[in-house]
């Protein structure tokens, strides 16, 4: 018997599932649980996963038969997701991440201890399936780095000794849920508070204000606040509403978009673990104005530490009366955790839908919009974490609570992930405006040279630019600032950022799927020394590719990094360039390694050597 | 005379021109009409305008996947396939930087397969490589990923060779559209998503494919093949050795230049 399958080493999930060591996993008894609804497919392969370590060819086929799915729908949902395998992993899954700021606190040598005591290979399971080790896209610990997930719980400030006693742990076999909880422990780090962050909200108190004001007024006070969506893209929120509540459709629904998977980015999380109520407010106080009965709040799966307190909210605000059915006697509205598996393109609206009706995350054609053809096709509004916050201040205090701050076109604050070469990384709200400098003396950066505002998919910034503003007209933000200072290694930054969109590139559009790739084996080339001019030219020539021909915005803004820093730090890429013009695509002395072994030689007449070295 | 929009064609021309009664837009300064909810790429190949593309196809919705149909529309690039063409759009087609577009997007796919066009049974009725050949490729220029896919033989009737797939889901589709058999679907993403079928096996012998299906006849490229058909039409004398897509898709208005190879 694979000895994955005792069931012993599950996520919290799996309890219902796993009381008993022998304790059979019935499938069939856990389809039902969901109704045999498949657009419960990622819950449900989330507790194969806890309960088996992997989704075994015999089991989705089962799944299709349960589910009147085809098999190779379900077997294309697991391919899809970062986080299911359909390959044995080991018992313990140790997965690091791999953000550019859990790399500069040290992951990768920590990672390589780890992989030495155990003595496999990044990737591999070790002999007695008790463990492998992998990495993985940014897991949202980045004031708190490095970052690692064991069977999908996440431990932060890793250290030797961390590393030590994890190793330790593993090699006695001992189940995580009895792993040390301080392990586990996730600082709060909130280090400046603005409009937001400091008034407080009475639960229920926007949803009266709602109420008394009736749907489409309080649709135009959002729209008089000037608030923009935070995600990103800084679409006119009240417009969304407008449009959602007018679109025709049998049912509406409000989807809460805590994917957030930008590299760098963690506000979401802090707000979830400390705002949870007001986050929950706004839901239901968009989901009063559109006329919607059912939300989801869709939360990445590195966040596994606040699904259970947001479970416990969700019951108390039931408890309270503030959702459900019959709130304030006046309309029905409740909200539904769903847990994502780890793919960054599910923060796009259209992919985030799809994985809710329980697909792979593929970005859906434009038009028609989530606003009148979303979940299942129906009228859908989807909003940031953020977002859904501050729409419940404007409908509690007006729409003149987010004028008092920020500029006519950026109205009210934003809350900032701030990580990297800083003294205290955290969380920081700003109103609109603010200067990159100034964040930068705020959180005590020194000697920084670069600062990434947006994550990988925004904008790099040098030095001599770090008084432009943070606002809808100047740099606009979804919130993360990563700085680097004198002593990095750009180029090192930029190819992480080009490997992390190869990684989460979904496949769907060519130049996306092929574009992100190339530029990844691109710049590892040039890191590696063995890049030439025709790679600085392709690189940009596949950004803009990328840029012009995508089919969302995962791949419009995949090159961006690659093509700010060929402008701003050009000197740095050419510094690196072993020859101008031939296309070295391997290192000879490196092809040669499996020779040496074979031949047992590593003399210098075993080694091909360069003029240089 | 450069315009923008719809708007701005009116009050240059002072009117948006109508062919048979029929909306138009404009495309490289040709008016093309259109019926309400047509893609801009379906009303260009029925007007006899081409368009290279890889993964539309008239009879399915289309999913603009390939991207090799973009076009410039008042301004903006858009997969011409599942653009709805709108009266007074100017959209432009055959100009220099879409050419390369659409050039460099043929080559991530040469790039991305393995695609040896000299041993391959398709060769000559492969729209890969005659729309290749169209957009003025004469190699991949980039270093080939030769990614290990191997072929599946399993079943008695068809051999499916990966190598050479470019994920237009057109079998994908076929299948659960027409056939009704969802023999065929996608898994893994990014570089590795792949072609798989619907068998705990993971081979097509173990599925209910037979000849008569849809899907067996839309394949643009190489994966899916007859067993014992190989090379029954001498190479030289298939499709697009005798024509280039270009012209056949100008006479055949449903943009499709016909079934697969014979």
């Amino acid at each position: 018997m694979q000895r994955n399958s005792n069931g012993e080493h599950g996520l919290e999930d799996a309890a219902a599932t796993t009381t008993g060591e022998t304790a059979p996993f019935d499938v069939h008894e856990m389809v039902l649980r969901h109704q045999r609804d498949p657009s419960r497919l990622l819950a449900i392969l989330h507790e194969v996963m806890a309960a088996l370590g992997y989704v075994p060819p015999a089991i989705i086929s089962e799944l299709g038969t349960l589910l009147g799915l085809p098999r190779a729908h379900v077997e294309g949902v697991v391919g899809f997701y970062a986080f299911f395998s359909s390959e044995p992993r080991g018992c313990f899954r140790v997965l690091f991440s791999d953000n550019v700021t859990d790399e500069m606190a040290g992951s990768a040598e920590l990672r390589a201890r780890m992989l030495e005591a155990f003595r496999i290979e990044l990737g591999e399971v070790s002999r007695d399936d008790l463990v492998s080790i992998d990495t993985t896209s940014c897991t949202g610990l980045c004031d708190q780095g490095p970052a690692l997930l064991v069977n999908g719980r996440a431990i932060p400030r890793l250290t030797p000794a961390r590393i030590g006693a994890i190793t330790s742990l593993i090699r006695g076999d001992v189940p995580v849920e009895r792993w040390p909880g301080n392990l586990f422990t996730i600082h709060s780090h909130i280090e400046r508070r603005d409009l937001l962050l400091s008034t407080a909200l009475e639960p229920g108190s926007a949803i009266d204000a709602a109420i008394a004001r009736g749907p489409a007024a309080t649709i135009d006070e959002i729209s008089d606040s000037g608030l923009r969506g935070r995600g990103g893209a800084g679409f006119a929120t009240g417009t969304k509403w407008a449009a959602c509540r007018a679109a025709p459709g049998d049912e509406r629904y409000v989807v809460c978009n805590a994917d957030e998977g930008e590299p760098g980015t963690f506000k979401d999380r802090e707000l979830l673990a400390h705002f949870a109520d007001t986050v929950l407010e706004g839901m239901t106080v968009a989901g009063f104005a559109v006329g919607a009965t059912r939300g989801f709040l869709y939360l990445r799966a590195e966040y596994p530490f606040l699904v259970e307190p947001l479970k416990t909210k969700l019951d108390e605000r039931r408890q309270a009366g503030l959702l459900g059915a019959g709130i304030r006697g006046c309309f029905d509205f409740d909200v539904e955790l769903v847990v994502g598996a780890g793919a960054y393109v599910c923060g796009e609206e259209s992919a985030l839908l799809e994985s809710l009706e329980g697909k792979r995350g593929i970005p859906r054609n434009r038009p028609p919009y989530p606003v009148t053809h979303g979940f299942r096709q129906q009228p859908t509004l989807v909003n940031n974490v953020e977002t859904l916050m501050a729409a419940a201040f404007v409908a509690r205090f007006g729409a003149g609570f987010l004028r008092r701050v920020g500029s006519a076109t950026s109205t009210g604050t934003k809350i900032l992930s701030v990580s990297g070469d800083v003294v205290r990384p955290g969380i920081y709200e700003y109103p609109f405006g603010f200067s990159v400098r100034q964040v930068l003396e705020d959180a005590g950066a020194k000697d920084a040279v670069a600062v990434q505002v947006g994550g990988p998919s925004g904008v790099l910034l040098s030095a001599s630019e770090f008084d432009r503003r943070v606002a809808f007209e100047d740099v606009p933000c979804a919130g993360a600032l990563m700085v680097f200072d004198d002593s990095r290694d750009l180029l090192g930054v930029v190819e992480n950022f080009a490997r992390f969109f190869a990684h989460e590139s979904c496949g769907f559009c060519t130049p996306c799927r092929v574009g992100t790739t190339l530029n990844a084996q691109m710049m590892q080339r040039i890191v590696r020394g063995h890049g030439s001019r025709r790679d600085l030219k392709d690189l940009d020539k596949v950004s803009h590719l990328m840029q012009s021909a995508s089919h969302c915005g995962l791949g419009t803004t995949a090159g961006r990094p690659i093509l700010d820093a060929l402008a701003k730090f050009r000197p740095a890429f050419e510094r690196r360039l072993r020859s101008l013009d031939v296309l070295p695509t391997f290192d000879l002395d490196e092809a040669l390694a499996p020779a040496r072994e074979v031949t047992a030689r590593d003399d210098a007449g075993a080694h091909f050597l360069n003029e240089e070295t | 005379m450069k315009v923008n929009s719809a708007h701005e064609l009116e009050e240059a021309t002072g009117r948006v021109p109508r062919v048979e009664g029929r909306p138009t837009f404009r495309m490289d300064g040709n008016d093309v009409p259109f019926d309400e909810g047509q893609s801009i790429l379906a009303a260009a190949l029925a007007a006899g305008y081409y368009v290279p593309f890889l993964c539309y196809h008239p009879e399915f919705e289309p999913h603009g996947s390939c991207k090799v149909c973009t076009v410039r529309v008042n301004g903006r690039t858009h997969a011409s396939c599942t653009q709805p063409a709108r009266e007074g759009d100017v959209v432009e087609s055959n100009t220099n930087d879409l050419k390369e577009l659409r050039q460099g997007l043929v080559q991530f796919l040469f790039t991305e397969g393995n695609h040896f066009c000299p041993s391959c049974e398709a060769s000559g009725s492969c729209t890969l490589q005659a729309v290749a050949y169209d957009v003025g490729m004469t190699n991949a220029h980039y270093a080939p990923l030769f990614p290990e896919r191997p072929v599946d033989a399993s079943h008695p009737e068809v051999l499916l060779d990966f190598n050479r797939c470019i994920l237009c889901e057109l079998c994908v589709r076929a299948s659960a559209l027409v056939d009704k058999k969802n023999v065929f679907a996608l898994s893994g993403r990014g570089i590795h998503k792949h072609l798989i079928v619907n068998a705990e096996s993971g081979k097509l012998g173990d599925t209910n494919l037979s000849l008569e299906d849809k899907a067996m006849n839309v394949c643009p490229v190489g994966v899916i093949l007859r067993k014992r058909r190989g090379f029954s039409v001498p190479i030289g004398e298939r499709r697009y050795d005798q024509h280039p897509i270009r012209e056949l898709a100008a006479t055949n208005p449903r943009g499709r230049t016909g079934e697969p190879a014979e």
